[in-house]
Formats: C-alpha cells, structure tokens, sequence
C-alpha cells in the first residue's frame, strides 16, 4: 500500500510542477517584449568585437535603460539569428559570409545595413620583424617556397607550417597556399586563443612563423609583425573562393540590425547606428579583456569612463 | 625454509627468486587460482585461430604498408555526398519560414520549447535567489526523506552550499538560465525516455529493434549531432533542448526497460494470482519493482543533459555553458573557472539529491515521513514565504556586493605556471617541449603508420578485431571504414583515429596503473575517489582551457584533454573490477606464496579481465568524444571540420564530418566491446 501512496505523492507533485510549468508558459507568452527596453547583441569570438559589445552594452544600460543581452555566435550564424529576430544586431562583420548577406539582406530583407564601425579591417599573412630583418625576402610571397622549411613543424611534416585562421574566419588561405603552389601546410588553429597563444610562445622564442592575421587586433601593441606581399587585391579576384590568388581587402567593418528593430527600436536601434569609433579606442578595450584579463563590463566601464565625450555623440538626440 | 610459513622478508626474497626465473611455478598459482588450463603460449595461440587470424591480418597489413607506402583510399570509390547535402542546407534555409514541415510541426515543437524555457526561467526569476535556494533546499530535504534525519539534512546542507557558492561566485544568472534550460529538457528527456523503455520492456519487439539504437546513441559524440538540429531549428533554445533530449533519453529508456523485465517473477505471478489485470499488473507490481533502475536512469538523464546544455553553448544555449565558451575564445582560465565550478556544483546537487531519493526506496525506515498533504502545501509555502521576503527586502537578484572575484587570482597563478613550466625547466624541459615530443614520437608514427598501410588491409585488420565480438560487429565495423573512405575523408578521419589511439594508450597506461594502486591501497582509493567524482561530472568543455596554456594549442593539447575526461572513468572500472574479484582466488594464490606483482599479474588481471576490458571501451568512447571537440583548439581533421561546419552553417562538410566521427565511433566500440556476459557482470 504504501508503494501506491508513494506513485500518487510523486504523480500529484509532477501534475502540479508541470501546472506550474504550463501557466507559466502561457504567462511568458502573453507578455510580449518590447524591443526598446531589451536587446540582444551578437558577440563573435574575437576579442574586439567583443570590446564593441561591452561597451555597447555598458553606454545602453546607463544611459538609455535598455537591457543589453551579449550572445555569443559566431559571424555566419549571428546572421541567421538576426534573421529570425533571436537577436537584433550584429555589431562587427567583415564580410565573411557573403551569401548569407545576400540572402538576408537583399532576397529577405529581414536584416538592414547598420552602417560603419569605424573601424577598417585589414587581413593578411605575417611573420615576425626578427625574422623579417633577417630574411628580409620572405616579406614577398614569391619567395615563401624558399623558407618553407624554416616553418617545418611536428604537425607539417616536410612542409611550412601555417598558422590558420579559427574556423569561423573570413579566410582563402587554403585556396592561397593551392593556386600560389606554396610548400606550406595550414595548421587548424581551432580558435583565436589558441592561435594567439601559440604566437605569443614562438615570438617569445623568437621561432620562425607565419601566419594568418589581421588588423585591428589588440596584440599588435605587443609584438611586432610584418606583412607578406601576397599579390595585390583586383576587384573579383576572389570570385569564386577556390581561384583566389590574390591578398585580402580592406574591410570597412559593418553593423547589421535586424530589419524590426532598425524600425521599432527606437532609442536602442538609434544608438547602434550612430555607435562609431576608432581602432585605437577598440583595440584598448580589447586588450584590457584579453591581455590584462579584466572581464568585459569592467574594461568597457573603464573605456566610458574615460571616453565620454566620444561615446556622448552616439546618444539619440533628445 | 620452504615449508616455513610466509612472512614479510620470505615472501620478499621469493618474490626476487620467481620474477627472476620465468619459471613454471608462477603458472602452477595461475593454475590453482584461476582455475583454468594454461598450455604454453605458443601452443594456446595454435589453439586460437582468431588470434592467428589476427596475426595474420597484421603481418599483411605490416608487409603491404612496407612495400606500398600509401594507403589513400581510392578516388574512384568515392562518392560526393556534399553536394546534396549543401543543396539540402540551401533548401532548408530557404524554406524554414514557409514550409509546411516546418511551419505545422517543427516550428512548433521550436515555439514550445522556447516557451517553455522562458516560463520556467521567468518563475526561477521571480522567486528570486532567496525563493530559488529554499526551494532547492526543501526539494533536496524531501529526496532525502524529510524529517531530521542525518541524510536528510545532508543533501538539503549540499544544496545550501551549492546556490551559496554559485551566488558567491558570481554566476547566480547565467545558472538559473542553465538550469531553467535543464528542468525543461529533464522532464522531457525522463519523459520520452521512461515511454521508449516501456516499450522496450513490455514488448519484445520493440526491445529488439531499440536496443541498438540506444547502444548507437551512446557511443556518438555530443558534438556530431548539434549540426543537424542547428539547420532544422535554428540557432538557439529550441536547437538545444532537442539536441539535449535525444542525447539524455536513452539510459533512461534503457534502465527502464532493464527494471522492468527484471522485476521478480514471483512477486508478479503473485500479482496475477490475485487477480490483477495487466494493466493493474503494470501500475502496481512492475513499475514499483522497476523504481530504483528508474531513478538510476533518471539520474544518469540528468547528468547527461548537464553535459549537453553546457555543450551546447556553441549553438546558442546561453548559460553557464555561454561563460565557459566565451572563456574558451580567450584562454582565460580565471573566467572560466567560476562558471565551471558551478556546473560541478550544480552536478552534484542534482546527484545527490536523486541518488538520496534512490536510497530512500531502498530503506527500510522510510515510511516515517510526514504526510504529504502536509509536506507539499508547507514546502511550497515555505518557498513562496522565501520568495515574498526577498521581494519585500528588494533582493531579488544575488546582491553584487556578495560576490568574490575569484578570477584575478587564478589568472595570476595560471600565468605562473605557464610561464615557468612551459620550457627550460632543467632536466624535464619543460610542458611545451613535452608537447613537441609526444606529437613526434607518438602521434605522428601512429598516423603515419596509419597512412601508409593500404585501405584494404585496414579494413582487414579491423574485421578481424571485430571478430570477437560476433559477425555483425565485423560487419559494422567494415561498413564504418569504408563509408569513411567513400565520402572522401579517409586520411582526416585517420588523423583522427592517430589522436584517438596516442590518447587511448596514454590513459590506459595512467587509468590502469592508478586504479590497480587505489584497488589495492585503501588509503589512495580514499584520496582519490572524491577527485574522480568532481572530474567527472565536469563538462567536456572546461578540460580544454586549461590545456592550451600548458600545452599551446594542436594535436598534444587535444589529446591531453581526452586523456583528463576519459581517466576517472577507467580508474574506477579497474579499481571496481580488481576489488571484485572473489577473494577466495586471492587467498589461495597468497598462500602458495605468491607476491604482490604475481597476485596481480596471476590472478588479479586475468580474473578482472572483463572489467579491464569495459573499461578500454569505455575509455575509447570517451576518447573520442574529446578529441573530436579537441578540434576547437588546434586538433584539426573531423573535430574542425564539425566546428568550421557549425560556424559556417555549412551541412555538406560539417555533416560529412559527424557522420565520421560516428563511424569511428561505431568502429572503435565494436572493436573493443567485451562480450555481453562480460559487459553485466561488469556493470552489476
């Protein structure tokens, strides 16, 4: 007996938790949300797009009483989120998802342009200045064939290692090492940290390496690198990705807004689209996150704190 | 002297003398102990034709990699997969708005699991920290079985501490939204789980065509089905909850079925005697006799989902999980840590209050507790009071003032460690240098071995190995390989597999040799357990931030990881396994003298063969589900490939690649199962 006392306690307790449950769903449903009063940003992995965020986020909950969500999403998905409204704006693409842009933007029309960062990305390969002065004809890729070997590595076998891009990155490297014919062999960093670290252990060293890198990026302050000649960037030379031959473009890195919040949003959509500043100003927060290890609000904080007269032109006029 | 009885310095000097001399006594003590016949080596493997057969298939395989040097898979035996699929991946973006698919079925699993999601969130919410920690407590309390009692009071002090030490940390919000998440996907998991293994343990039928899919779904990594439900239902919440629930239903189902057809036939045949229909039958006899392995499964659901939700970050779970991610993108151990020891906290919790409820059923003295008319209306009363007093004080949120900033210090320490342990440390050089080697000289001979031995003598040597196993598993395992070889990821997957092997041997080595000290060292086994209990109820992803800083990112790192999850499981399947063994065994040998190392090579291994076995197959399977997310910091080959996939949004190649990693999956299970019998006995 007491065994079907037990099944009874345990069935009332479950009904009454998922009552709770389903009234509460149904009470999540009713309330919509407005979207001036709370958004979502999208957050990629690289660090300076996350500065954007923090301090995106830090400006809007002080001044204009929208709470800011950060998400994390990786640049082709956070179009897919901006798509179907899981989040509102993307503030930092480099354009590496051409397609997806098509689709939303153009076909859609469910994402709109946010227009300029500020800032201009630049994308290249690198090796350090110590090996550079010493060899200084690496610095033309023409002649990469020749120093190969001094990039041998564990993973390369017989060939140059390269330090690859994190998967999520705007990157024809592959197609570059193929139609160039180079004797290197892309190693799959996995992600910004990892690459990062293993730059900063072999300039340590002062290892031979070279790699994939780009501008704004908060550790140029630090170590000193100097670009590879790829040959020069024409308009289509990348079209279609595998016959790229030719160096990356200067990106005038973009904000996208979802297509109901650029309307509806009011003050916060406002902020996003006047939300402008400089390399210098991101890549200082950006390396308070990851270089100084302060978290995010706090490094953003500081940055208001001290930038108000920057950050005071992007709130709405009242 | 011989006949002298056996005292600490004889069994010394005899152990020198019978290690030193291969001799024909040692085996007399296998003889006596094990209980079974052992003929001279050579003549036992004439008597295997499996093991010749193995031999065999290994000395052509050596032979035509020697004379080959390259094992590709063959280009015209290839098929193009990616292109439907990529057409598939356009087809599904383009039509996830207006399809009917989509708009009368998936979208609305889609809107309830979100919706559901933001309810509970929005009630964890407004019962704020204080409403939220009573509630844990007096669920916990109950688990425990009420009243004053000391586990009672245990579990509910568990779950004070934990909600304390997760506010303490900081990472009161991003818990709730995890476990908001958690209580969705549990109950759904548990739900959908406890139906399937109804049906497996009432029908046979249905049994039969379960069971391999249940024993498929545990050998597959997390990670190579987020891509897939990314596609069907976007990036976020609903993504999750489904991927989470389709990983954490089976040991439900499984356990349930297992309780139910192994309920006691006499206390049915007394059920029916009285008259009971079967359906009284079900209600009253089989499901109460079937509620401790429920209460198991529903245990190992929940862990699993913990595991997942965290995961699960990588597609938009938010969360604990979103912390660690975010941490991961910066190698930033001191932000990872807090939201990592809340996950462990959370796990234990969870654990501690199902396996207290487990413990309950079996006790006795159970029926003590108070009423329930009683307990309920005053729990939620009690919680509500909670509830209302924090909304009366305004302290709805966890007070920020309240919180420890742990992350400074330990970024400090980690870049210490870094610092002085990465290279140039005199004679041991250092963790860096390590991580140059073990890629040289370990992983790069196994993969170019790998690579040079042609593809039909790997597939060989893999049937073989399956052999033991049965006839399906050599199907199976053939079938894995050369689906491998069609979709064109021959060589990536085999530079997975070097991964997986380098890290395999790595923790058999350190599992084996760790749990046979604890099985015979109380002392150590007591140190340790409580370690091993924390590492294993940590999520798969906090393993790899660490490893990055002492091992900078690549191949070494990935399996340094793998090796870190894969060995509390090992360590305590051997320790388990060794311990087991009938003591009886162990006395005689110890009384025909034999010494410690002839116990355990003579008798301890060979008895505990079947755990040690279990324990290699599960050590493969955890393996590799690492190495695969080992991809994310520089393992490169399939892991990449499912990262750059769920990145991109790209089907074709990240779907390739999960259905690889699957098939090295199935391969490698296949090949190291121990037989049914074996697996059981293990388990019990």
């Amino acid at each position: 007996m007491t065994h079907s006392k037990r099944i009874r306690t345990t069935l009332v307790a479950g009904v009454g938790a998922l009552g709770m449950l389903a009234l509460s769903a149904c009470a999540a449903e009713t309330e919509s949300k407005s979207a001036s009063d709370e958004i979502t940003l999208t957050v990629p992995s690289w660090v300076g797009a996350r500065a954007n965020a923090e301090v995106a986020k830090v400006i809007m909950e002080q001044e204009l009483d929208v709470k800011v969500e950060l998400q994390q999403l990786d640049e082709p998905v956070a179009f897919d989120a901006l798509n179907n409204g899981k989040a509102d704006a993307i503030l930092e693409d480099w354009g590496g998802s051409p397609k997806k842009e098509k689709l939303y933007v153009e076909d859609k029309k469910t994402i709109v342009k946010g227009g300029d960062l500020g800032v201009v990305g630049h994308i290249g390969w690198f090796v350090p200045k110590y090996y550079a002065d010493a060899n200084p004809e690496v610095t033309d890729a023409k002649n990469l064939n020749k120093f190969a070997k001094d990039f041998k590595s564990a993973n390369s076998g017989d060939q140059g290692e390269f330090l690859g891009a994190a998967p999520s990155y705007t990157t024809y490297d592959e197609h570059l090492v193929k139609n160039l014919k180079l004797d290197l062999k892309i190693k799959e960093t996995g992600n910004e940290a990892a690459q990062i670290k293993e730059i900063q252990q072999k300039y340590r060293d002062k290892q031979p390496f070279i790699t994939y890198w780009w501008d704004p990026q908060w550790l140029n302050a630090d170590i000193d690198l100097v670009e590879v000649k790829l040959p020069a960037y024409e308009e289509g030379c990348n079209v279609p990705e595998t016959a790229t031959d030719c160096a990356y473009a200067n990106t005038p890195l973009q904000k996208y807004l979802n297509a109901d919040f650029a309307k509806d949003g009011g003050d916060a959509a406002e902020f996003i689209k006047n939300f402008k500043w400089s390399t210098e100003a991101q890549n200082e927060v950006a390396k308070a996150i990851a270089k100084d290890k302060k978290s995010g609000p706090d490094a953003a904080e500081a940055w208001v704190k001290a930038n108000k007269s920057t950050w005071e032109a992007w709130l709405p006029k009242k | 002297m011989s006949a002298a009885p056996p005292n600490p310095v004889f069994e010394k000097t005899d152990r020198h003398r019978r290690d030193a001399a291969d001799g024909d006594d040692v085996r007399t003590v296998k003889t006596d102990a094990a209980d079974s016949a052992a003929p001279g080596p050579w003549a036992r493997l004439a008597g295997n034709p499996r093991a010749m057969l193995l031999i065999a298939a290994v000395l052509v395989a050596i032979v035509s990699a020697a004379l080959t040097g390259s094992g590709a898979w063959p280009a015209d035996l290839t098929v193009d997969v990616r292109s439907p699929l990529d057409d598939l991946n356009r087809w599904l973006v383009d039509n996830r708005t207006t399809h009917p698919l989509f708009l009368y079925f998936l979208l609305h699993i889609s809107n309830s699991a979100e919706s559901s999601v933001d309810g509970v969130f929005s009630v964890l919410e407004s019962l704020g920290f204080i409403g939220v920690t009573v509630a844990a407590v007096l669920i916990a309390w109950y688990a425990g079985g009420a009243g004053l009692r000391r586990r009672a009071l245990r579990t509910a002090a568990t779950a004070l501490a934990t909600f304390a030490v997760i506010g303490l940390l900081g990472m009161w919000e991003p818990a709730m939204e995890t476990l908001a998440l958690m209580i969705v996907a549990v109950a759904v998991a548990a739900l959908v789980g406890a139906l399937l293994g109804l049906a497996a343990g009432l029908s046979d039928r249905c049994q039969r065509v379960l069971r391999p899919v249940f024993d498929t779904m545990q050998v597959l990594p997390a990670f190579s089905y987020l891509l897939p439900f990314v596609l069907l239902f976007d990036i976020g919440i609903p993504s999750v909850f489904v991927a989470t629930v389709i990983y954490a239903a089976p040991p439900m189902a499984r356990l349930t079925a297992l309780g139910l057809r192994g309920a006691d036939a006499a206390a049915l045949e007394a059920s029916a005697s009285l008259g009971a229909s079967s359906w009284q039958r079900l209600v009253t006899a089989r499901l109460p006799l079937a509620r401790k392995q429920m209460l198991l499964g529903l245990n190992q659901t929940i862990m699993m989902c913990l595991s997942m939700v965290v995961l699960a970050s990588m597609i938009g779970a938010g969360g604990l999980g979103d912390e660690i991610f975010t941490a991961l993108s910066t190698v930033d151990v001191g932000l990872a840590l807090p939201a990592g020891i809340a996950v462990v906290l959370l796990a234990i919790w969870l654990d501690r209050t199902t396996a207290a409820a487990g413990e309950q059923l079996e006790d006795p003295a159970a029926g003590h507790r108070p009423k329930w008319w009683v307990l309920w209306p005053g729990i939620v009363a009690a919680v509500a009071g909670g509830a209302v007093f924090g909304a009366v004080i305004g302290r709805k949120e966890w007070p920020e003032a309240w919180t420890v900033a742990i992350s400074e210090p330990v970024n400090t320490v980690v870049d210490w460690i870094e610092r002085e342990l990465g290279s140039g440390v005199p004679v041991l050089g250092g963790t860096l240098t390590w991580s140059e080697g073990f890629a040289n000289y370990v992983i790069n001979p196994v993969r170019d071995a790998l690579l040079a031995t042609p593809w039909w003598a790997l597939l060989l040597v893999a049937g073989v190995l399956a052999l033991r196993t049965g006839w399906k598993a050599v199907v199976t395992v053939v079938l894995s390989l050369a689906a491998i070889g069609a979709m064109g990821l021959w060589d990536r997957s085999l530079d997975t597999l070097s991964q997986v092997l380098a890290a395999l041997v790595v923790t058999l080595l350190l599992g084996f040799g760790v749990g046979i000290l604890a099985a015979r060292v109380e002392r150590v086994e007591r140190v340790i357990r409580p370690v091993l209990d924390i590492m294993q109820t940590m999520p798969q992803f906090i393993y790899l931030i660490p490893v990055i800083a002492l091992f900078s990112g690549g191949r070494t790192a990935a399996v340094a990881a793998a090796v870190v999850y894969a060995l509390p499981a090992v360590v305590r399947i051997t320790t388990q396994g060794i311990r087991q063994i009938d003591p009886s065994a162990l006395e005689a040998a110890r009384s025909l003298g034999a010494g410690t190392g002839q116990q355990l090579r003579q008798v301890q291994l060979p008895l505990a063969r079947p755990a040690l076995q279990l324990a290699v197959n599960q050590g493969v399977v955890l393996v590799l589900a690492i190495v695969v997310i080992g991809g994310m910091i520089g393992g490169g080959a399939l892991g990449v490939d499912v990262v750059r996939g769920l990145a991109k949004g790209d089907l074709g190649l990240g779907m390739t690649a999960g259905i690889a990693i699957v098939c090295l999956g199935l391969l490698l299970d296949r090949i190291s199962q121990p037989s049914a019998a074996a697996k059981e006995r293990a388990l019990s």
